[in-house]
């Protein structure tokens, strides 16, 4: 996709990206130092050594390519990263890599994946395989040409929907990911409901996600999930079967907001202080492997976007390459103080609360 | 005491068991289980808190359930109407006594 092309890309802008603003926290480096410089315990110390237990899910970043630019992004994705975008071969050596696991979902995430050229191709054959897929939609990406079908084609297709939708209302929505956003959102919804998604049918499956529009924790999401669907059903005639809430992470765009904002220790503090060990176990990074536009491989989408690669125990960075399913099962989770905002409160996961 | 609110105090609140610790521990353990959620949501029991807060002008509780309500999904728009409700019964419970002002009036005061 040529930078012509990608202007064309309509969408909300809530921001730009660090990296076209050629900000210091677009260096993955500079946000970890960040981090470390702040007066607080180590995640190590707080939870030891985190060991992989079987992987369950098969996690792809297709690329930074996004129609939006969301103020907590912990991509830093936006139009202008054209750059990061996975290729049909790295595609192939995912497949490859996937069919050597005894992962059964495969979560496909970016940017907006729907826009990597690959995309269908991809989906396709994991569907072939038998898997359960996920897609990480952002909503408003439906509603752009070349993915207008997709509500159908998803259908088709038994994708699971896992859509951003951090608020029920306009206000919050549009503060966190552009104006315009929720109208879009909504228009959105509508689509896959027409579609059959969020009726309750088991292979349509509609999955809200929420992010705080702030610094604090998400809440309880079984309570917030009720708001949710009677607000928008009331309001709007949008159903979805599920929501989850997931707490930002301090890295990338929400660790810039953090810092302009004079938010961060004080963030940084809410997630230590609020470090809840019954959230360990389920950590996604233990039955997730994150695999990168480039086929690097991560522990969870955070350590990717830190570029903290999974490392096999002879130290070497885990790649498609020379993927290996046992050397990696034998690997200590790469963890730093990022992660604490998996295990504050109820914990926050790619499947939201854990505790 | 330099002055008589102090922020660091409401993390301090537990310490108010020194004087009796069984009263504590009843009044924590039932003040938990008020706000988790039943009938009504968190996000609806955090409002009401929140509105309460701004009656009882606590400045501990507004800190608390400001961050509260937004926590449990509350936006502005629906932490400004609780506060007007709030401000619309206490304004109201000033207003309505003027009915008894009226009753004195009206017996003492020539028709």
């Amino acid at each position: 996709m040529g930078a012509a092309e990608t202007e064309k890309l309509s969408g909300p802008r809530a921001t730009t990206s660090l990296v076209s603003r050629g900000s210091p926290l677009a260096s993955t480096r500079e946000q970890v130092q960040t981090l470390a410089r702040l007066p607080l315990r180590n995640f190590a110390d707080a939870a030891g050594t985190l060991r992989p237990a079987s992987i369950e899910i098969f996690q792809i970043n297709v690329g930074k390519l996004c129609n939006m630019t969301c103020r907590h992004c912990h991509v830093d994705a936006g139009p202008d990263r054209t750059a990061e975008m996975m290729t049909r071969e790295t595609v192939d050596l995912c497949l490859a890599a996937l069919d050597r696991t005894a992962a059964r979902t495969v979560d496909i995430t970016g940017g907006a994946p729907e826009l990597n050229p690959q995309f269908r191709y991809l989906v396709d054959a994991c569907i072939g395989r038998g898997k359960h897929v996920m897609d990480r939609c952002n909503l408003t990406v439906l509603l752009t040409g070349p993915c207008r079908d997709l509500p159908e084609w998803f259908a088709a297709r038994g994708v699971e929907i896992v859509c951003s939708l951090p608020h029920y209302r306009k206000r919050n929505t549009d503060v966190q990911r552009g104006a315009g956003t929720f109208e879009k959102s909504i228009e959105a919804l509508r689509r896959l409901n027409s579609a059959g998604y969020g009726k309750g049918d088991p292979r349509l499956r509609l999955t809200l996600m929420h992010n705080p529009v702030g610094a604090f924790l998400a809440g309880d999401q079984k309570s917030m999930e009720r708001d949710w669907k009677e607000g928008l059903v009331a309001n709007h005639g949008v159903t979805f079967d599920a929501l989850v809430a997931l707490n930002n992470m301090p890295i990338s765009r929400f660790l810039e907001w953090l810092q302009t904002s004079g938010n961060l220790e004080r963030y940084m503090e809410i997630l230590v202080n609020a470090y809840n060990p019954g959230t360990v176990q389920g950590l996604m990074c233990r039955n997730t492997l994150s695999v990168g536009w480039d086929g690097r491989i991560y522990d969870c989408d955070f350590n990717q976007m830190l570029e903290l690669d999974a490392r096999t125990p002879d130290g070497r960075a885990a790649h498609l390459r020379d993927f290996d399913p046992q050397k990696l099962g034998a690997r200590s989770i790469v963890t730093g103080r990022h992660c604490f905002g998996c295990t504050a409160g109820a914990g926050s996961s790619c499947g939201g609360a854990l505790a | 005491m330099e002055t008589y609110y102090k922020p660091e105090h409401l993390p301090q609140f537990p310490s108010i068991a020194e004087g009796n610790p069984k009263l504590a521990e009843l009044f924590f353990a039932w003040y938990g289980e008020v706000f988790k959620p039943g009938a009504l949501s968190a996000r609806e029991k955090a409002l009401i808190a929140l509105a309460v807060a701004q009656v009882v002008q606590c400045p501990y509780c507004i800190d608390a359930y400001s961050k509260e309500s937004l926590q449990q999904g509350a936006d502005l728009e629906q932490m400004t109407e609780a506060l007007h409700v709030a401000a619309a019964i206490r304004g109201g419970a000033s207003l309505v006594h003027g009915v008894q002002m009226l009753e004195h009036v009206h017996k003492q005061v020539m028709a």
